[in-house]
């Protein structure tokens, strides 16, 4: 039996840096005018969701068993997918919506307003 | 020592984030970001998920960056306004409850016991092969329901992205 | 035919149906004639040989159930008819006199036109079925529904001429204050079936009889009760300002309803349940309390009329006081008696002014008449013998049954029953006082119609005219009656023995004995007797009673006839004035109604309209609910302002407030 692997990471850490990203993408995604900036935010509050999942794992990983540890890589493996396929479709619905504004500026697209 | 290398791929995390969505340029801000992933992708490797910090660098360093330059240049943005311009009551508010969540956040995780260092076991085959056998056994519905969602997701891109025919 | 007694009252129910369809297809007036006359006499035929049938076998009282007609747990009412000799009686001259009143409408109402003429045969078919449910019903639901169904056609039928507003408001007001009187009735049914758990007649009456001390505190509640739905129905004081008013109804409703059958309702009533009158002296005191201030009160009404038919309504109300001041005293037998004979010359004297109005041509003031005797020699003999009948003359119908209620109301206060002894003296002394009143208004009535001369006018004049012989048969079929009837009741005095008085004999089964102890001979004490008085002063009542009428029509002859016609009455007039005014506007009783009852009614509506209705419900209600919700409507879509950023900032507000919550 090969010896396990020690971390001296303590999972709370992690965990505190995903609560800053996250703080940071939110603000991002509140703050920002450029909706591409505003995706970028979002994306950077997707990874901070991905390392919250990371650090998670890696602790009840050594409590349970190495099975939750897979599965937590599983869930940021999914997670990671589906980042990317919304990127997709949302650069896409920006780019539309340049052609028919000629801008990208959030807070013009308000015809849907009362 | 993989402690300090931990922290410092943590404030590049911390100070490349604050960047991008700082920077005026929309070209940093997409560049910064990446430095991003590369901090996130060398803490996954640190806790021995290789096979997701590979992926992380492909995936997202290497395939949604690079769309998002490709938009950018696309549309010609150039630079644009600066951070919490335009409705500043909004801005404030914004931030206030974003720290807030953050703060609550914070105090919830100081609450746990940390424990220094977890114990991974190791399985002997390697995350790729465990990684891959569990997509294709237990996992396989979600798999092949991700995949059904990329294609969705490519036809809706393609869909709305072309030009109207007249 | 015994053992179908539910053919009596269908077949006047099959005309009804039958004129209502005759009325929609505007049928020939013959045709109309024959299902609604039709029917009526073969009612008579088939209930007097139901009748023959019944008198020829011994006494018994026969109950035809017909199906259950409410199940309700404990509560179980059947759909029965009985057959005693009570509702004999009445089913006896209710059919005929309605038979009787038929064929006068023929003449009567010809004029009408065909829908007209099918619609009021059809309603007095209803009636007909209507009155006799309710004295063949075996239970006082059944009979409640006879009840209300006269009431509706009474209805119906004083608002015949609908087109006028003053008849359709005689009409509403006439059901209006019945449906007082129904309540009273509703609540006696209710309190029946607490107190005995049935209704059925030949269970409630025996019971009651077979245990007075029990059941006297309860007969109490319910005799009063019942008797408040008998003021109603039978126009006694305070409830009797519908049937003055109910006049304007065409002349054969009045005789039919208002006079022989719908209103002696009230006194078969009472007579019915005489049982549980009888083991509460405190409601018989009422009865014959209210009847007895009732006759007088009606009685100096009528003095001043000048309208025919009120005078005679008025005389209405004043006879049926005198019906319910016999219950009240214990003579049931003599107030039935009286019941049948009113039916007689009443309908008569009806059926007469209405043969005098018709030829007068609709006029109905007395002093645009005058003389008309020379005209009419039939109208005026069957008249005067009806007037002489209500007048107590001997020996004609109304002599022996008023005479027979006074005696008892006389050996009532003699005898002191139930210690009310002087009570019932003064009620004595005010039904004497009655009888002079009624002999001195009814001879008032013939003398200004039939003598003298004609003061309506040459042109009248030359229309008068004697009536058909649809009209005229009744009338002598009626005078007959009024003449000879009284002999059905003669009572010992006359002839030394007790067979000759027939209708008390037939009638003792209905007044069951009451069973118990010193109850038993208390009852003997206030069932008087013949023998408390001696037979001197019972000849001395009669005496007196004939003196008293006799005196009344002379008073009225010296006020009415001769070359010095109206003068005495117009100076009498002039030296009282205040009393002739008081009397003459009918004790303003009409006038303290409208102000004491239904104007105060009539503010709280349309209080209920303008306030509760309209700005309540409509106004707070349904368009309040309305505005709100546009108004949240309005304000609330300023959420909506288009602006991501804004959509997000909620998105963040909210998973802070989550947060929070599940700290």
């Amino acid at each position: 039996m090969t010896p396990a692997t020690l971390i001296p990471i303590p999972y709370t850490w992690i965990l505190s840096l995903s609560a800053v990203l996250f703080v940071i993408g939110t603000i991002g995604v509140l703050l920002r005018r450029n909706g591409i900036a505003i995706f970028l935010s979002l994306e950077i509050m997707l990874n901070s969701a991905n390392l919250a999942f990371v650090a998670f794992a890696l602790e009840f990983a050594a409590r349970r068993g190495v099975a939750v540890a897979l599965t937590g890589q599983l869930f940021v493996f999914f997670i990671i997918g589906i980042a990317a396929a919304e990127a997709a479709v949302g650069l896409a619905l920006f780019i539309a919506l340049h052609r028919l504004k000629e801008t990208i500026d959030v807070d013009r697209f308000n015809i849907l307003r009362w | 020592m993989v402690t300090y290398v931990f922290l410092v791929a943590a404030l590049l995390a911390v100070v490349f984030s604050l960047v991008t969505i700082a920077h005026r340029s929309p070209v940093v801000n997409v560049l910064s970001l990446a430095i991003v992933f590369f901090a996130l992708s060398a803490i996954y490797a640190m806790v021995g998920m290789d096979f997701l910090a590979a992926i992380q660098l492909i995936v997202y360093a290497g395939a949604v960056l690079v769309l998002f330059l490709f938009v950018i240049m696309l549309l010609n943005i150039r630079s644009v306004e600066r951070l919490g311009s335009g409705r500043p009551l909004q801005a404030a508010l914004g931030a206030a409850a974003a720290i807030a969540i953050g703060v609550a956040i914070i105090l919830v995780i100081a609450r746990q016991s940390p424990s220094f260092g977890s114990l991974l076991p190791d399985t002997g085959k390697g995350t790729a092969y465990s990684i891959g056998r569990a997509l294709m056994t237990t996992h396989l519905f979600p798999f092949e329901f991700v995949s059904v969602l990329l294609l969705a997701a490519l036809v809706g891109a393609l869909v709305l992205a072309r030009k109207e025919e007249r | 035919m015994l053992g179908s007694l539910w053919l009596i009252p269908i077949l006047p129910l099959i005309g009804f149906v039958l004129n209502l369809l005759l009325g929609g297809v505007r049928a020939r007036k013959s045709l109309v004639n024959a299902v609604g006359v039709g029917s009526v006499g073969a009612a008579t035929a088939v209930a007097f040989s139901t009748l023959w049938q019944y008198v020829h076998q011994p006494t018994v009282t026969i109950v035809e159930r017909y199906f259950t007609w409410i199940a309700a747990g404990s509560i179980s009412v059947n759909a029965s008819f009985q057959l005693d000799p009570l509702s004999a009686v009445m089913v006896a001259f209710v059919t005929f006199v309605g038979f009787l009143i038929h064929v006068y409408s023929v003449g009567y109402m010809h004029g009408e036109s065909d829908r007209a003429y099918a619609r009021y045969f059809s309603y007095l078919n209803l009636f007909m079925f209507s009155m006799l449910v309710l004295v063949l019903g075996s239970n006082l639901p059944v009979l409640f529904v006879g009840w209300e169904g006269v009431g509706l056609c009474s209805y119906l039928l004083i608002g015949f001429y609908f087109e006028k507003d003053w008849c359709a408001s005689a009409g509403k007001k006439a059901f209006i204050v019945n449906r007082i009187g129904d309540f009273g009735f509703i609540l006696a049914i209710f309190a029946t079936f607490a107190v005995f758990g049935s209704t059925e007649f030949t269970d409630v009456f025996p019971m009651a009889a077979a245990h007075p001390q029990q059941y006297a505190a309860m007969a109490t509640v319910i005799g009063l009760l019942l008797f408040v739905g008998a003021i109603g129905k039978s126009a006694q004081i305070p409830l009797y300002v519908w049937l003055p008013d109910a006049m304007a109804g065409p002349t054969p409703v009045s005789a039919l309803i208002h006079a022989a059958t719908m209103v002696t309702a009230g006194v078969y009533m009472v007579v019915r349940c005489n049982v549980l009158f009888r083991l509460s002296p405190t409601a018989m005191l009422v009865v014959a309390i209210i009847g007895g201030l009732t006759a007088v009160f009606a009685a100096t009404i009528g003095l001043m009329q000048n309208d025919i038919k009120k005078v005679l309504a008025y005389s209405t109300v004043s006879q049926l006081g005198y019906m319910f001041l016999g219950a009240g005293v214990g003579a049931f037998v003599a107030a039935i008696f009286h019941v049948v004979m009113h039916a007689f010359f009443k309908a008569c004297l009806f059926l007469g002014s209405g043969s005098v109005i018709h030829a007068c041509g609709g006029e109905q003031d007395m002093r645009k008449m005058g003389g008309l005797r020379k005209y009419m020699p039939t109208t005026y003999w069957t008249f005067l013998a009806a007037t002489l009948a209500i007048a107590g003359i001997v020996p004609f119908a109304g002599f022996f049954s008023k005479d027979e209620i006074l005696a008892k109301a006389f050996e009532a206060g003699s005898g002191g029953l139930n210690g009310h002894g002087a009570t019932y003296y003064v009620l004595w002394l005010l039904g004497l006082a009655g009888a002079a009143l009624t002999a001195f208004y009814m001879f008032r009535l013939v003398y200004m119609t039939f003598h003298g001369s004609f003061r309506g006018g040459e042109e009248a004049e030359h229309h008068l005219h004697e009536s058909p012989w649809t009209m005229t048969l009744p009338l002598v079929v009626l005078g007959l009656l009024s003449l000879v009837g009284g002999f059905l009741g003669i009572p010992r005095l006359f002839t030394g023995h007790e067979g000759w008085n027939l209708i008390e004999r037939f009638l003792e089964p209905v007044l069951l004995p009451l069973g118990g102890g010193e109850h038993a001979a208390a009852e003997a004490a206030a069932q008087v007797s013949h023998h408390v008085v001696g037979a001197g002063v019972e000849w001395g009542l009669v005496v007196l009673s004939l003196a008293v009428a006799v005196s009344g029509i002379l008073v009225a002859r010296s006020f009415y006839i001769g070359e010095r016609a109206f003068e005495r009455p117009r100076r009498l007039a002039d030296r009282y004035p205040l009393a002739y005014k008081l009397i003459a506007n009918k004790y303003f009783v009409d006038e303290l109604y409208e102000a004491a009852v239904v104007q105060p009614i009539h503010r709280l509506a349309t209080l209920c309209w303008k306030v509760v209705d309209v700005i309540l419900i409509d106004g707070v209600g349904v368009n309040g609910t309305a505005f709100t919700t546009e108004l949240s409507g309005d304000l609330l879509r300023f959420l909506q302002t288009g602006n991501v950023r804004n959509y997000a900032l909620s998105v963040a507000m909210g998973v802070l407030l989550l947060v929070v919550i599940l700290w």
